[in-house]
């Protein structure tokens, strides 16, 4: 009985728990923004302007929920679902202590990976099912944007996959027993901190949605509950993004004193705040800056730290 | 790349700087004699209306939210009937206070004017008039001007000259 009511009681933890994160966010991020830019943020509603969280939601749930008569509609309602399940299907995966995880799968590292690329699906549907010239110049950036920097994102982890010889998630934490990956891999954790922010589509490199320049990008079309759910999926997405950091690269649950699903949440949210610090400080670049940074620098960069850490695991580990 | 990280830094240290935000209800923000906002009707320090109805407000006014009629009171002094400001309209662009012949109309630095239905905030002359001069303590429109009304003829004002006799040769 244990053995069916448990995972499943877990899963539904980690669905709530991820939920909650995610739409305490919106209320970190205007927070942290305001923090940054010598305001105070939403701070009325509720103690800290907590509440705002809720006026936010509903707020969203009575708009109306418009579809377009020009859009493709089966597909327009599916696309933000498509961000939503890759998101969550990634969190099946992480470790949040050494015994609190869905799944300890034995490839989980390039479950991640396939399930971030899938995720260029949700964008690329919601551009073009919308019908829209804006939605889809949007999705077509998305589209690219996150295509190449897949390309070494997968690359850039698997320096930390040669150290620990293993893509298990568990695996990868066990090995950063006596120094975190963030220290022999520093150049992968850069290359694939950036690859994140691009792959969440967070600023400053939010050329996809590009309020200045593209209305809302791929979303333009979407509202209410649908809108809704592509920015609880952004967050999810940084959430992700920020645990995944903390997994791979900052030694998971791994800390003193403190049970391991506090210092997971401490690290998590540290990076969180991170990828909040970077939308308050940083411009958005040019989009023809974005790809050559990718190609031409990132590219590169990821495929040197690859060779170079697997000779040196080879010359000195074996 | 320093660049962005000097960036990132230096925004990480606006994190203690000081608030620019005013928290508005809780502290007030100084607003000085002059700010335009709520429009009254003030009186002269005799304690009559200033107001002649002259219509120079209305006509001044550029979203023309102010509407009134005039008459003459027994006395000869002109008065407006009713006195009327929508401020659902107004933009408080202190025109009308620029105009008015007889300080009768002032912009305080009153703002604070929310309603929940839109005809409240039109305000009839009971709602404008105050009991006091305002800006202008000492200031009383016929005792300056030349208009004769009743106990005061034309030059019998303060700094008035009697009126020259127009159809005479004689200095």
């Amino acid at each position: 009985m244990t053995a069916i009511t448990l995972p499943l009681l877990l899963i539904a933890a980690v669905l709530f728990a991820v939920l909650t994160v995610a739409a305490g966010l919106i209320w970190l991020e205007r927070r942290l923004l305001g923090l940054w830019q010598d305001r105070y943020g939403p701070n009325r509603v509720g103690p800290f302007g907590l509440a705002q969280v809720l006026a936010d939601m509903i707020k969203i749930f009575f708009k109306e929920d418009w579809i377009p008569p020009f859009a493709d509609r089966p597909v327009f309602v599916i696309a933000p679902a498509v961000i939503i399940v890759t998101v969550l299907m990634s969190f099946a995966i992480v470790p949040f202590s050494r015994h609190i995880m869905v799944v300890d799968l034995n490839m989980g590292v390039l479950f991640f990976l396939a399930f971030s690329s899938l995720g260029v699906y949700g964008v690329a549907l919601a551009g073009w099912s919308s019908g829209s010239k804006y939605a889809l110049l949007g999705s077509l950036r998305g589209v690219a944007q996150m295509l190449s920097y897949e390309v070494f994102m997968g690359l850039s982890l698997m320096g930390v996959v040669m150290l620990a010889g293993s893509y298990n998630l568990s695996a990868i934490v066990a090995a950063q027993e006596r120094v975190w990956f963030v220290i022999p891999q520093f150049i992968g954790f850069v290359t694939f901190l950036i690859a994140g922010v691009a792959e969440t589509r967070r600023l400053p490199l939010d050329l996809p949605e590009a309020e200045s320049e593209l209305v809302a990008g791929y979303h333009t079309e979407y509202s209410s509950l649908k809108f809704g759910m592509f920015f609880v999926g952004e967050y999810m997405g940084v959430t992700l993004i920020s645990a995944f950091i903390t997994v791979l690269f900052f030694g998971g649950w791994r800390g003193p004193v403190l049970p391991g699903i506090v210092w997971f949440s401490l690290k998590t949210c540290a990076f969180i705040c991170f990828f909040i610090l970077m939308r308050a400080a940083l411009p958005r670049p040019r989009y023809d800056q974005l790809m050559a940074f990718a190609w031409k620098v990132l590219l590169p960069l990821a495929l040197v730290n690859l060779l170079a850490t697997g000779a040196i695991v080879l010359a000195f580990f074996r | 790349m320093w660049s962005i990280i000097q960036t990132l830094w230096k925004v990480f240290l606006h994190a203690a700087s000081k608030r620019k935000t005013v928290l508005y209800p809780e502290v007030r923000p100084h607003l000085p004699a002059r700010w335009r906002g709520r429009i009254i009707l003030t009186r002269n320090p005799a304690g009559r209306e200033r107001c002649v109805a002259c219509y120079l407000c209305a006509a001044a006014c550029p979203v023309g939210c102010i509407a009134m009629q005039a008459a003459q009171d027994a006395s000869g002094t002109r008065y407006p009937v009713f006195f009327r400001i929508n401020f659902s309209r107004c933009i408080f662009c202190g025109y009308c206070e620029e105009a008015c012949p007889t300080y009768a109309i002032q912009l305080t630095p009153d703002f604070e004017m929310g309603e929940w239905k839109r005809q409240s905030l039109v305000y009839e002359k009971e709602d404008l008039l105050i009991s006091g001069p305002g800006k202008y303590k000492d200031y009383n429109f016929y005792e300056v001007s030349g208009v004769a009304i009743e106990g005061k003829n034309t030059g019998e004002g303060i700094d008035d000259e009697p009126p020259v006799d127009i159809r005479s040769l004689l200095p």
